[in-house]
């Protein structure tokens, strides 16, 4: 299977790299438009901010290449939110694929902290990305943005409120969670976007 | 509000862990590759290596480490230790690290903490203090492993960081590290209260009640713990299960 990371200035590419090779996958890491249409499979990793790294992908050209897809792609914390309309987080236009808006956590009390940092439940998963093993699972989130529950929702996850831990419409998977990072579960996850 | 983590965190100094008892002694404790993905298996939340090496060459070494564990591991770890510069990050970050540690830097130059946060994000920017308690209640922070004093205070260096772009505060007490007697747990709950970012708790941890009332009195969001973990004196499975029938949320 041919897997494509879309490669930008994102933080945890070697992550999802690292984490595909466990599998005994290697993918190819590429910004090049024509590498990544011809991909069975796509990856669009991120961690950053969203205002620098909008700049960054329409330099690029990558943002009409992202758009362009039709094949299954897995957008992956920043590059889920990426994915949405726009991000509060540099006042940016966003990539528009899930028709929602990205907002900061805003604390209630001491108590709630943000970033938004560990591991939460999922809960109410839908898409081809879950099955119902990871019901109710822990999964690890670092960020200080999400994405409110909307009809592309595809999973729950709770801080301060409920927030969409992964989205779905289509071809397009997103989740705000890191599977590279998730133990097992996480695994599970990334092994049933390879299995789409 | 997530699970409260637990976190091994591991001394590495030439390719070897090693565990200093009160910032000083040091007995080894395993290769740190495996047993990183030991505690994983077991339940760790996150991981801590720590780079205790003081020549440059051990540091490339500690690089190289740090790649082997991301290759290997699947939960999220950090790297600190001897980070001076934003290069450090960057080629910390590059080698698989999920986050940083800066300690005596950013005392030493706080405006890294903006560089850091600013170029790769808050949520890698950890910000680790140590600090003592003194006679009269003031908490000290201290440089270069707790050898060197400052004139910063615990409290106010901790919202400054956090208002300089720190993801979070790993706060050891110079006063029970190595002790055993349980976490700061005052200080630490004075440091949840004025801070809007996660405190992980550190230096005190001998039994698993400690790490209930670090979650509990101290308002932890997570309890980072070295020398029980290794000597096997609290295996990290029990310890959940424990924290879990206490009332404690956490990842079983």
């Amino acid at each position: 299977m041919n897997i494509a990371i879309i490669k930008y200035n994102a933080g945890n590419i070697c992550s999802v790299d690292y984490a595909l090779r466990r599998f005994g996958i290697s993918p190819v890491i590429t910004s090049d438009p024509e590498e990544i249409g011809r991909a069975d499979k796509v990856i669009f990793p991120g961690v950053g901010h969203a205002g620098a790294t909008m700049q960054h992908l329409r330099r690029l050209g990558l943002d009409r290449t992202i758009r362009s897809l039709r094949q299954p792609v897995l957008g992956i914390c920043l590059g889920m939110q990426l994915m949405c309309r726009y991000s509060s987080e540099g006042d940016a236009d966003c990539l528009g694929i899930f028709d929602v808006d990205v907002e900061r956590f805003a604390p209630r009390s001491h108590a709630d902290k943000v970033p938004h940092m560990g591991w939460s439940l999922l809960q109410d998963v839908k898409t081809e990305l879950f099955d119902r093993e990871i019901e109710g699972r822990h999964v690890y989130f670092v960020h200080s943005y999400y994405v409110p529950l909307n009809p592309h929702t595809a999973a729950v996850a709770c801080h301060i409120h409920p927030f969409s831990a992964a989205l779905g419409k289509d071809n397009f998977y997103a989740t705000q969670f890191h599977p590279e990072k998730s133990g097992g579960t996480g695994e599970r996850i990334l092994q049933n976007f390879l299995h789409i | 509000m997530p699970a409260k983590r637990i976190i091994p965190c591991l001394d590495v100094m030439d390719g070897r862990t090693v565990k200093g008892v009160r910032f000083v002694d040091l007995r080894e404790a395993g290769d740190p590759v495996e047993l990183g993905a030991k505690y994983s298996r077991e339940g760790a939340d996150e991981l801590v290596y720590l780079d205790i090496t003081a020549s440059h060459e051990g540091r490339k070494t500690f690089a190289e480490l740090v790649r082997k564990v991301a290759a290997r591991l699947n939960i999220p770890f950090t790297v600190g230790g001897g980070i001076n510069e934003l290069a450090d990050v960057d080629r910390l970050l590059n080698a698989g690290a999920d986050k940083v540690s800066i300690n005596s830097a950013a005392l030493r130059r706080p405006e890294l903490i903006d560089e850091v946060a600013g170029n790769y994000g808050a949520q890698v920017c950890v910000v680790a203090i140590d600090a003592g308690c003194e006679a009269d209640g003031h908490w000290r922070c201290y440089l270069n492993g707790g050898r060197i004093p400052t004139e910063r205070g615990l409290f106010e260096w901790a919202s400054e960081a956090q208002s300089r772009g720190a993801g979070e505060i790993l706060f050891t007490s110079m006063n029970h590290d190595g002790v055993r007697t349980g976490y700061a747990n005052e200080a630490l709950a004075r440091l949840a209260s004025a801070l809007s970012i996660p405190v992980i708790a550190s230096g005190g941890a001998g039994a698993m009640e400690h790490f209930r009332d670090a979650f509990s009195c101290g308002e932890a969001e997570a309890a980072l713990a070295a020398g029980v973990f290794h000597f096997g004196d609290i295996a990290i499975k029990e310890l959940k299960q424990y924290l879990h029938n206490e009332g404690i949320y956490v990842r079983l």
